[in-house]
Parts: C-alpha cells; structure tokens; sequence
C-alpha cells in the first residue's frame, strides 16, 4: 500500500518516473482478484479450463497490459479527449439502440465481425466519468451553486441513461445514474438539489413501473416473495441462496459446490460467479473476496484524494465508486436482497466487454496516481 | 483566487468523499452481515435444502424370484427390460416435458389420457410410468434428448417371462400393475415398474417372490439427470419358488387334455400331498399380460365359452357321478355293513312314486358290493344308501375331503357341496327326502365336487391319511413346518376293501378294463364317472336314450375318472375330468390311464422300484396338435348352469346312465 506522493510535480514524467510513481499494490490487487475469478471459473466449468477459465485467462492477460499501457498516458490527454470519447460511445449507444430497434430485441452490443464484442454500456460509464470530471473540473464552486449549470451535465447524464434504458436495461441505467449522482455530490453540487431530486422520485417511478417490461415487473414482485414461484422467476434466487446458505462457514470444498457443480445455480460464470465462491469456500472465502474489493476501493479513494487536480480526484472518486457500486448490487443481488438485475462482479464475471471496462477504469485510476501533481493551467478553471 | 476557489471545492470534495467512503463502508457491512446471515445463521435450513436438491432417492426393486418346478427347469423368470418413466418433482414444468416428449415420440390418446391420471394420482416423487418396453432406438432418441426432457429418466427393470405359456399358466397365474386399491398406502406398490402377482402361486406367494426393496441415493442435477450415485442399498431378490410340479408331466398333460375341447386334471402323491401336475384345457399364454394386454383379447378370453382363463381342476364344480360311490362304499362298511351283501337289480328300483333306473337298460343281476363298483351298478348302491342315511353318507364324504375347501396354496379354490339333512333344511326349508338319498349315492342332485378334492379322496382312499395337496414345494431361504397328515380314522381293512374293489374296475369285468397298464407291478385302480348335465324325459327314454355321441356337445355328459397306482403300493393318484366329454370309461380313463404311465415312468416321488418302461409302441401318444373344434352352439360350459341343470332336475333319478 505503499504509495508515492514524494515525488515533484512535472508537465513530463519521464517513463522510469512514472512507473516509480505507479502504485504497484494497486496493480497487485487487481491481479489478486482477476486471478481469484479465474479459478472460480475454472471450478464452475467443473474443475476445467474449458469452458470459461482458459478464454478468461486469455482476456486478463491483454487487459492487465492495456491496464499498464493506459496507466502510463498522461492524464491531461484523457482530460482533453474526454468529450469527445463520451461522443463516441453516446453515438455507438444510439447506433446499439438503432440496431436494436431493427433487430426487434434487446440489444446491448455490437459484434464486429464476430471477432470483437463491444457493449457500450459497459464503458460508456469510463467515458461518462471523464467527461462528467471534466466539466466539473472547469467550474468553480460557485458555479456549481447555480442550477443552470447543472443542465449539461443532467443531459450528459440523462441521455446515455435513457439509451441504456430502452435497449432495456434497468440494472446499468440505474447504477450509470447513480454514480453519476455520486460525482455530483462529489463535486459540490447543493444538498436541496438532491432533495428536490429525492422527493421527485417516488412519482417517476410510479410512472416508469406502468412502462416496465414484463420480465422485468415480474422480476421485481418475485424479488418480495420468489418463493411464491419456484419454478419459475423465483427459481434463480432460491437456488442462489440455497447454494450460499448451504456453503455455510467454510464451504464445501474447491469444486465441490452441489448447487454450482449441478447445475441448479443459473449463471454461474457470470452473474452468480460469487455464490460459487461462497458455496465452496464458504463466508471466509466470500469475506476474503469483500475484503480485497473493500481495499481495492479505499486504495481508489486514497489514489484520487492525492490528486492535486480536481479533474484526478473527481474522476478517480466516480471509476471507483463505479466500482464499488457493481460489487454491491452484484453481491446484494445473488443474497436476494435486491432484485436480480443483471449485474457482473467486476474483474470477476466472465465477460470480455465487462471485463474490458474495467481494466480501462483500473489504468485510470493508475495514470491517476501516476500524474496526481500534474498541471493544468489556470485558464481551464475560470 | 482561483486556488482558494480550487482549495474550497478540494475541502468540500474531501469532505464528501468522507461522507460517501462511510456509506460504503457501511454496505460493505449489510453485505457480510447478509451473508453471515445466510451462511452461518441459517445454514443449516439451506444445507438441507441443497441435500434434497442434490439427493433424488430411488427405490430400487429386487428382481421377482424365480419359480422352478422340482427338478429346477425354470417355469418363471425375470427378464431385463427399460421403460421410460417421468418424475414430476424433476421437471421445471410437467406440461412442457411432456409436449416436448409427444412431440418426439408418438403416444396414442389413451396412453396420454393415462398418464395424466397417473400424474394427478401419484405424489410428484413417485415415477409415472411413460411407455414400458422400450426398444433401443426410442432408448438412444430419448438419452440424446435428456436436456429438452427434463424429469424423464430411463429405467432398466424387469419383464416377467413364461417359458412354459399355455402348459403353467394356471398355476403359475401371472403379475400385473398393482390396482389403485392394490397400491393404497404403499408406496412400494406405487412404483411404475413393480408388478404383483395376480393370479396362481404368483399371487399365492407372492410376499416371497417379491424380495425387499432397495434403494438408491443419485446425486442428480438441475434437470433430474443422475450423475452419480452415491449410495445403494440393495434389495433383497425374490426367494425362488420350487414347485412340486414335473415340468415334463405338466407339459405332458395339458397337451393330452387337447385331444378334448374343455378337460382338467390332476395328477398327484397320495402320501406327501405333492401335486406333479395340475392341468385345465383350454389355456391361455401368460406372457400376454406382461406387456399389458389388449382389449380385445381380453373379451376374446373372458368370453370364451370354454372358460380358458379358469383352473378348473380347482375351480371347477361338477357332479362327482359314480366315483362318490367309492365314499358310499366306505360309510357303508364303517356303518357295518357287510360287503358281502347282495342285491339283485333288474335295471331300476322302484322307489316312492318313481321308478330309478340303473345305467345298464337289462339290469345286472345279483350284485355285491364289490361287484356294485367295479360294475358301477346303480340299483346297489340305491339300496345300501337307504341303509346308510344321508348324513353318514356327508360325514363320510368331509373325510375324504369334499364340501370343503381342501386348503390347497393356488387362489379361488371351490368347496364344493355334499348335501345333508340340515343344510337341505337350512337352504330350501324343506325337509330331506328319502329319494334324494338315492340320488346322492351316485354322486348326483345336489352333489358337486372340484377334480381337486376328488383327487384327495382318491388320494385318501390310496393312503389312509388325511393328505392334503400343495403344490409349493419349498421357499428357499425360509423354513416352513413339515406338515404330517393325521390318519382317516377309517378302518383299514375298509379302506382296502375300496381299494381292491377299484383295482377291480381295471380288470376285465370292471367299467375301466380297457385302460389297464399291461405292465405287472404298474396296474391302476381307479373308478369311472359319468355326470348327467340334462334332463332324459320320459318320452325320450321310451324311444331309448339318445346316445352321446349323437347329443350336441354341451348336453352331452361329463366324463369321470379317479384312479391311483400300482395298486398293490398305491402312490400316484390321478383325476380327469372331461367336460361333455361323454363315458367316464371311454373319454376320461385312457387320459388317466396315460397321465399314470407318465408319472410312473419319471416316478418323482421316487416310490417304485424302478420307473415304469412300457412295451415298445405302447407308449401314450399326444394327440395331433390341431385342437378339436370348438362348439357350435350356444355357449354352455359356465359351470353355475351346469350345477342348476342338476339341481332343477327333480326327475333326474330316473334315469341316470353309467
């Protein structure tokens, strides 16, 4: 946890700098928990490299270098570029969201070729969080005082949320949404905003609940009662908690999880990665995990409140929270305590797109750290 | 300025950032908390339920035990066969498994509207029965399929098997699915694949043959398919059954007895009670009921008129005709009557108002009681049984083991009826008429009796001793009492007086001379029977007597004989009785006398001092394989009208024939 703060502030780190400067425990810890994922892989694939722990291992490895590779661009070049990649992937959403209405399905990615996946949902959170940093980055205080300043960022927020909504999909939205009310709050912006927005809700809901899909209604009512139907919607979740409920205290063994090895546990590779763990390893192997996760997150708050610039700190607070948001609503979830919304456990779920965006997150972070002392000029911040 | 601005919304942000980091740090502990919750708190509840997930136990039945006759030839064994079953607990949805099945394989509607009653019946562990007998393509279709038929499960189990067919299916009876009320209450029973026995020692021993079940726990996963089981209990197998029966006589008899339309016999050991042969014609092939049979064969069996489905050496009633007289003949001497007694028959007695014939139209002179037997003359036995009484006469007759059931280990056995004073008071409330006596005396009116219980009088005749028949020989594993059979408490000298009298019938002079076995130390003693099934008028026998021959088949009369050999150290006792068969004497002493010579010459008791060898050509020949024509008239053969048409005939005093 050792973390570099000694160092002078430079336009021009050179790349022995920077890779002095770069928090290696940080980088230890996402290896820690990706590797954690693979094997968890490899016991739900039945104690075999096929079907998901070999593609995952395959996927890590140029992430991990991607990671590295991004950590070492200087921040200010994501802080110029940010809008327009926030373009990019706004206009591949609508493009998804086009194809999707032509596809007549739910459609979240695009497949190029075949060879490459993209779901930009997943990374449209990256590029929300850089340019919802930037803008914040270049008001002052009081300027973010007056509402009507606040109007382009709602829209910057509003309007992937909305794609995301209709491809349909209620998990990212709501937590693309709740992030970015979290850098908000990060930034400054007034409590009675928040309060206004907080009494406005409970009416947008009730009018967002008559245009909910139907599985998507029926996902929520079993979410009160899933014992209610066993069989069907409910099946999932009861399975899930009979599998963690029976790993008990130290789990069954390493490839010996009955609900995950037999199939009764749906998803098991992707959203239900972490009952797997739980079902083996137990509450120690699952409290383990949440521990490295809980560290991974402080080390994200560590890196972006030593940040000299508002741009890192902001930034840096919205890709972790991001973060720690995934993991909640991942692991809130499989223990049935909220519904299940189709949300992966980052660095864990097998998934390459996911996956993808989280080790873009995670270089960020890091080429946060790296350029914490970095200038940007006056003229930016009036 | 624009650092104080800057350092202002730093202090703000770290600030927050304080306020936001707690509330994670917050839900990071709801979430250990859900977990310790879940995982230590109750999870105890959720390993049970993971186990029941996990566990699907099966029970597991034995194979049926194998039934075996006394040398060990195999007259029923279990043969391996796979059906496919449904459990419902295994399906995610029993509707969608089963669209999916019907939409691979073809099911006829009454299949379908079958399975859905078993699937309201049963509980959902309880496997229902899809399709029994499954070939091994459908096999291989429905493994392929497994995963788009989630609950379906292949089960090898086992299919009963008759070598033997038509020539044990009587005694063997057969297995089927329990009925509804059969598998009440027992969840055994309710298994798709377990069969009971239904009829025949099948059903008799059934508790022996059956085993214990065994179970088996199968680690299966979220589409019920077993991958792995982690622990069996086997069952027990069915005990085997040997039987006393020769399955080479066995053979031999029911396909002797097809030389007539409808007959049965017996075939058994007057000492220890072992049946070596118990034979009903016509017969039906067992194995027809394994795979379940059809409608119309099943209307095709049971509304035969010849009864095939019936044993009717046990459940068969008929009029013992003049074999009883061979029980009159012993009240008579334990009564005290000299046998040297004499009287002379002109052909009838005159008795009363009527006037009761004797069989032989010229009368035969002075008869005693010997020659009253071996001549089966009717006006002897007239006059003795006025001596006797009828209630001497019924006392007698429940010794040698009729108006009883016998207490023999096959279902359904008749009792029978020997009439007296009391029971004729108690069922027509009328008092006994002295006539009626002379009726009875020839195994007439009332009187019915099973080829089964006139083999055991025989049998007692031959031994002395109260035997009684069964045809089990041993379970084995399990010990049962031997049982020893009390004396008759009938004089000795009496009995073998009987006895000579009967060995006289076989000699030339006698009604049976013609089926002697011309070998020494082998010679039968038997006596002949004729029972009248109508009515000869007056008219009729002014015109003389229609012979049977010239009848149509169902007036004609049922044809008698009881026998046992050698005469000299009696051990084989034999009873054939032919339904419409005409003459005792011509239609059913040649196939005792053949029955005999077979058992003689396997001599399974082991009794004689070397099995019979007859001369060369002499040997009983089976008759041609073509069975005789079947009637062509209106079916008669139900046994119930049989006994009305004797018990209606008040006249038939008149006029019995022998």
């Amino acid at each position: 946890m050792a973390y570099h703060n000694a160092l002078p502030s430079d336009h021009d780190l050179g790349l022995h700098d920077k890779l002095r400067n770069m928090p290696w425990g940080f980088v230890f810890l996402v290896i820690l928990i990706s590797s954690f994922g693979v094997t968890l892989l490899y016991s739900a694939g039945g104690a075999n490299w096929e079907p998901w722990a070999g593609k995952q291992l395959f996927r890590m490895i140029p992430g991990l270098f991607l990671m590295l590779g991004l950590a070492m661009v200087d921040i200010r070049f994501w802080f110029k570029h940010s809008y327009m990649i926030y373009g990019v992937l706004l206009a591949l959403l609508a493009a998804v969201a086009i194809i999707g209405h032509i596809g007549m399905g739910a459609q979240r990615w695009i497949n190029f070729g075949g060879l490459f996946v993209l779901q930009p949902s997943e990374h449209m959170k990256v590029a929300l969080a850089l340019a919802l940093a930037h803008y914040f980055h270049n008001l002052s205080y009081e300027e973010i005082g007056n509402p009507l300043r606040l109007l382009i960022p709602a829209g910057m927020v509003l309007l992937p949320v909305g794609l995301i909504l209709i491809q349909p999909n209620l998990g990212t939205a709501t937590l693309t949404a709740l992030f970015s009310a979290t850098v908000f709050f990060l930034a400054g912006v007034r409590w009675w905003v928040f309060a206004s927005i907080g009494v406005g809700v409970p009416f947008v809901a009730m009018a967002a609940w008559n245009h909910l899909h139907a599985y998507q209604k029926a996902r929520l009512t079993t979410f009160l009662d899933p014992e209610k139907d066993p069989l069907g919607a409910g099946y999932n979740i009861i399975q899930s908690k009979i599998a963690l409920g029976s790993g008990g205290l130290f789990g069954k063994g390493f490839g010996m999880g009955t609900q995950s090895q037999l199939n009764f546990l749906p998803e098991k590779h992707t959203d239900f990665i972490f009952v797997v763990l739980a079902e083996e390893m137990g509450l120690i192997g699952a409290a383990l995990l949440l521990m490295l996760f809980f560290i991974l997150i402080v080390y994200g708050y560590v890196i972006s409140l030593h940040s000299r610039h508002q741009f890192g700190r902001l930034l840096g607070l919205g890709l972790t929270t991001t973060m720690f948001l995934y993991l909640l609503t991942n692991v809130a979830m499989v223990t049935g305590l909220i519904p299940v919304v189709g949300i992966p456990l980052p660095l864990i779920s097998y998934g390459g797109s996911v996956m993808l965006a989280f080790y873009i997150a995670c270089g960020l972070l890091l080429s946060i750290a790296i350029h914490k002392d970095a200038s940007f000029g006056r003229n930016n911040l009036d | 300025m624009g650092i104080v601005r800057d350092t202002d919304r730093g202090r703000l942000l770290t600030r927050r950032a304080f306020v936001i980091g707690a509330a994670q740090a917050g839900l990071f502990g709801v979430l250990f908390n859900r977990l310790y919750n879940l995982q230590v708190k109750e999870g105890d509840r959720y390993v049970t339920l993971a186990e029941e997930n996990r566990v699907s136990m099966r029970v597991v039945l034995p194979p049926r035990g194998l039934i075996i006759d006394r040398k060990g030839v195999i007259l029923a064994r279990s043969d391996k066969s796979f059906r496919a079953v449904l459990v419902p607990e295994q399906t995610r949805d029993v509707k969608e498994t089963l669209r999916s099945l019907y939409e691979m394989m073809p099911f006829e509607d009454w299949e379908k509207k079958r399975i859905q009653k078993d699937l309201k019946k049963n509980r959902s562990f309880v496997p229902v029965l899809l399709r029994e007998n499954i070939d091994w393509e459908t096999l291989s279709m429905l493994e392929l399929h497994t995963p788009e038929l989630p609950g379906i499960v292949i089960e090898a189990g086992e299919t009963r098997f008759y070598p033997f067919r038509e020539s044990t299916a009587h005694i063997l009876g057969y297995v089927g699915a329990p009925t509804e009320e059969e598998a009440k209450n027992d969840p055994l029973l309710s298994q798709p694949s377990f069969r009971l026995g239904k009829s025949g020692v099948e059903r008799i021993y059934d508790l022996d043959l059956r085993g214990e079940p065994g179970n088996s726990h199968l680690e299966v996963n979220a589409f019920g398919r077993p991958v792995r089981e982690l622990e069996k209990h086997e069952g027990k197998i069915g005990h085997e059954l040997r039987l006393t029966l020769d399955m080479s006589l066995q053979d031999f008899a029911q396909k002797r007895l097809t030389a007539e339309l409808s007959a049965s016999s017996v075939v058994m050991d007057c000492v220890d009670g072992s049946v070596y042969s118990i034979a009903s014609s016509p017969s039906f092939d067992p194995n027809q009921f394994t795979y379940g049979i059809s409608k119309d064969l099943w209307s095709k069996l049971n509304n035969d008129p010849l009864v095939p489905l019936i044993n009717k050496a046990v459940m068969g009633l008929y009029a013992p005709g003049s074999t009883f007289k061979t029980i009159v003949a012993l009240a008579a001497l334990e009564i005290g009557i000299s046998p040297k007694t004499s009287y002379f028959c002109p052909g009838h007695l005159d008795f009363g108002n009527h006037r009761f014939h004797c069989w032989k139209k010229g009368g035969h002179g002075s008869v005693d009681m010997k020659k009253g037997i071996y001549q089966s003359c009717d006006v002897f036995f007239y006059h003795t049984s006025q001596k006797i009484g009828i209630d001497k006469i019924y006392e007698v007759a429940r010794v040698m083991g009729l108006s009883q059931k016998i207490g023999i280990d096959l279902p359904n056995e008749k009792a029978g009826l020997v009439p007296n004073r009391e029971w004729k008071q108690k069922n027509y409330k009328e008092a006994w008429q002295p006539g009626e006596t002379l009726v009875a005396s020839i195994g007439q009116g009332y009187m019915l009796a099973t080829p089964l219980q006139l083999a055991v009088a025989t049998a007692r005749i031959a031994s002395g001793v109260a035997v009684k028949p069964h045809v089990m020989q041993s379970v084995k594993d399990v010990k049962r009492a031997q049982e020893t059979f009390t004396p008759l408490g009938l004089k000795p000298e009496n009995l073998q007086f009987v006895r000579d009298a009967m060995a006289a019938v076989c000699k030339p002079g006698g009604t049976a001379a013609a089926s002697q076995i011309p070998v020494a130390g082998y010679e039968i003693g038997g006596k002949t029977g004729t029972s009248q099934v109508r009515r000869i008028s007056k008219a009729e026998r002014s015109k003389g007597v229609i012979p049977n021959e010239k009848r149509p088949w169902e007036e004609r009369d049922h044809a008698l004989f009881i026998s046992f050999a050698p005469v000299q150290n009696p051990r084989y006792v034999c009873c054939v009785v032919v339904e419409h068969g005409g003459g005792g004497s011509k239609n059913a002493a040649p196939i005792a006398r053949d029955l005999l010579i077979e058992v003689m010459k396997r001599d399974p008791a082991g009794a004689l001092p070397k099995p019979l060898v007859m001369p060369e050509g002499k040997d009983p020949v089976l008759p041609q394989k073509n069975a005789p024509a079947t009637p062509n008239s209106e079916p008669d053969t139900q046994l119930d009208q049989d006994e009305e048409l004797i018990m209606e005939d008040d006249e038939l005093t008149e006029d019995p024939i022998n």
